[in-house]
């Protein structure tokens, strides 16, 4: 036998081995559970990962952020999902050491239908925070009006529309308002489903964008990617260093960046109100939650394999679906935390 | 051997093994334990669903006691919890949705079994088993495109211009809220109402209504005097499974109510109930006691069912003696 046949013989039998163990293998089957409001870019994820590695299956519940952190901490999922992070007493609960992986950006945008008014409103901190806790009650008020000279607006009473079910983008706007003010802070606080002063409550993005459609004179929120998908007025908010900014997906990295130097070791970190002249104020993080130990080893390569995926071509995906991708400093340093999953 | 002699022995005592094989093998002893076992999984299915309920609230009830029914704060950051605003909501809107539905239901019923044209009669009643089973995010949708612009603009200031002296029609027009809400839950509820109350009335034999047009009775007063009493019992059935439906209605309930905890006297103001309560934030309940919580607002759910239907049939009773002794 010739040395060319001999290697011949050995890649035809490699190749058909291979392919006989490929054909054996049972599909991994990683599940997960948790936030809606990733849940697009989240689906796309998952089957653009499953048809470049048919081993691997990795089935998602969007059934809230809320349930996500409930089921890791029982351990009934491989990995949760959640638009806010886990508290210091929810993750003592846990058996196990649940590490956070940021994946991608989101934002939220305040949404208005005022009578007359045609251009795009101008809002300080300060005004928000005191719509949404009524005591701003008229569009003319002076914390309104001083910031937008030349614009008509009605003396009419502030409808407010909030989100009546419990979600990540309410837990974003509520962060955001606890940080630009001391009184919502206090009696309001941050979560998903706050104790509201005030305002009508919509169910989904679907139902606050009908009651504000509806109702004039009404000032509601939704997520970026809902308002841009609907042509729907949004409004500027001024950041950190004083600009009004327009949330798109620029503005939302760029605070992303803002944020990123200081992110802690852990990325349990809120980027509401970040700094950077150019940086959208209303915009977070949403996290996917691993268990530290996975016992299972070809699960836990499944799980490695597709954060490091996630980390490079993912972050590609997420423009076209209105997520704004990770910064690079934010990658690196979850690459290496990747390694801390045992 | 015939059933009541195996009624007699059924019942008698001491227990006889050889009658009992003798009926097993008839067959009645198998129908009577099947039946038996059919009918009381309900008792086991409704003591089940309350003791998980009763397990599963443990936390709210230590920390809050019976305060929980009164207290009007719904605080999830804070972990104040207090039923009332859904209670009140819960029960403003069925009741509003009972006064519309009611009235309306049965009036119809009444012209479609006694009064109407057969012809006319069966295809009005299939469009109405049709309208039982459209999905109630269905009439939600449309109560939001097309009821709560109507209440806006029309309903609400016209109620305000001409009752505004009452409490019931004062505040803002949102156009949401327990009005908006009651009116949408008595649409869904009158195709019931209608369907079952008909076939009742269709029920009533004959020779009833012989008898009173025999004494002279105009149509109408055969119909109301005497068919209408005569299924009373069957009328008042469709009134309690109406009821429960707007007790338990939750998803086009939230998208018109406003899905604000308050407890307030006008009706144009945005409320709360149990049900959307509880569909709405259940699945963001981060904490033990949240989750409790909203469990909780489940069993006062469960005894509200109870308490409100224990109140209806004590109704029934009183009025069924006081037109007893009339009669």
């Amino acid at each position: 036998m010739t040395i060319g046949k001999r290697i011949a013989l050995a890649v035809v039998s490699l190749t058909l081995g291979v392919t006989a163990a490929l054909l054996a293998a049972d599909p991994i089957q990683v599940t997960g559970a948790g936030a809606t409001f990733p849940y697009p870019i989240y689906s796309k994820w998952f089957d653009v990962y499953h048809n470049a590695h048919p081993n691997i299956q990795i089935n998602y519940q969007s059934q809230g952020s809320g349930a996500g952190i409930r089921q890791v901490i029982a351990g009934t999922v491989d990995f949760g999902a959640t638009d806010g992070p886990m508290t210091d007493e929810q993750l003592a609960q846990a058996k196990v050491k649940i590490l956070h992986f940021p994946t991608v950006l989101g934002a939220d945008v305040a949404t208005y239908n005022v009578e007359g008014v045609t251009k795009d409103l101008k809002f300080t901190p300060s005004a928000l925070a005191g719509i949404f806790l009524g005591k701003i009650t008229k569009w003319n008020d002076p914390e309104i009006a001083k910031v937008n000279p030349g614009v008509n607006l009605p003396n009419a009473e502030i409808v407010v529309v909030h989100r009546s079910d419990g979600s990540g983008t309410t837990y974003i706007w509520t962060d955001y308002l606890s940080k630009v003010s001391n009184e919502w802070k206090t009696q309001v606080g941050t979560g998903p489903s706050p104790r509201w002063p005030v305002g009508l409550g919509g169910k989904g993005n679907e139902g606050v964008t009908g009651l504000v459609k509806q109702t004039p004179n009404s000032i509601g929120y939704v997520e970026l990617i809902y308002a841009l998908q609907n042509q729907m007025p949004a409004a500027l908010v001024q950041n950190s260093s004083g600009a009004f900014i327009k949330a798109d997906l620029a503005s939302v990295t760029a605070a992303a960046a803002g944020a990123a130097k200081d992110i802690p070791e852990d990325f349990r970190v809120s980027i509401t109100n970040a700094p950077g002249k150019t940086a959208y104020p209303i915009a977070s993080f949403t996290w996917l939650l691993v268990p530290a130990q996975i016992a299972d080893a070809s699960k836990r390569d499944a799980i490695k394999g597709f954060i490091r995926w996630m980390l490079a071509d993912g972050q590609k995906l997420a423009e076209p679906l209105a997520y704004a991708p990770l910064p690079k400093e934010v990658v690196a340093k979850e690459l290496k935390a990747i390694d801390l999953i045992q | 051997m015939t059933t009541s002699a195996t009624t007699a022995v059924g019942a008698g005592f001491p227990w006889d093994p050889r009658s009992w094989v003798r009926r097993l093998r008839s067959g009645d002893e198998i129908a009577h334990l099947i039946t038996f076992l059919f009918s009381s999984s309900i008792i086991f299915i409704t003591s089940w669903l309350v003791f998980e309920l009763w397990v599963n609230s443990s936390l709210p009830r230590q920390k809050f006691g019976l305060s929980f029914l009164v207290t009007r704060i719904w605080d999830p950051i804070a972990g104040d919890f207090g039923a009332l605003p859904f209670i009140y909501g819960t029960v403003v809107t069925t009741v509003v949705g009972l006064l519309i539905a009611v009235p309306l239901g049965i009036g119809a019923a009444i012209f479609l079994a006694e009064l109407a044209p057969p012809k006319i009669s069966d295809s009005l009643s299939f469009l109405i088993e049709l309208l039982a089973a459209v999905p109630s995010v269905i009439y939600g949708l449309l109560a939001v495109f097309i009821l709560i612009p109507l209440m806006r603009t029309t309903i609400q200031p016209f109620l305000k211009s001409t009752l505004g002296f009452l409490p019931f029609f004062t505040g803002p027009a949102y156009g949401v809220g327990f009005l908006t809400a009651g009116i949408v839950l008595a649409v869904m509820i009158i195709p019931f109402i209608i369907s079952v109350s008909r076939e009742v009335l269709l029920s009533v034999p004959g020779d009833q209504r012989e008898a009173a047009l025999a004494l002279g009775a105009t149509r109408w007063e055969a119909t109301w005097k005497v068919v209408v009493p005569f299924a009373r019992v069957g009328i008042l059935g469709s009134v309690f499974l109406a009821l429960a439906r707007a007790l338990g209605e939750t998803m086009a309930v939230t998208m018109v109510i406003g899905n604000n905890p308050q407890v307030s006297a006008s009706l144009f103001a945005p409320g709360y109930t149990i049900a959307a309560v509880i569909a709405n934030e259940f699945t963001e309940a981060t904490s033990d006691l949240y989750l409790q919580a909203l469990v909780e607002l489940g069993l006062v759910l469960f005894l509200l069912t109870f308490i409100l239907n224990g109140l209806a049939r004590l109704l029934i009773l009183l009025t069924t003696q006081k037109a007893g002794a009339h009669e």
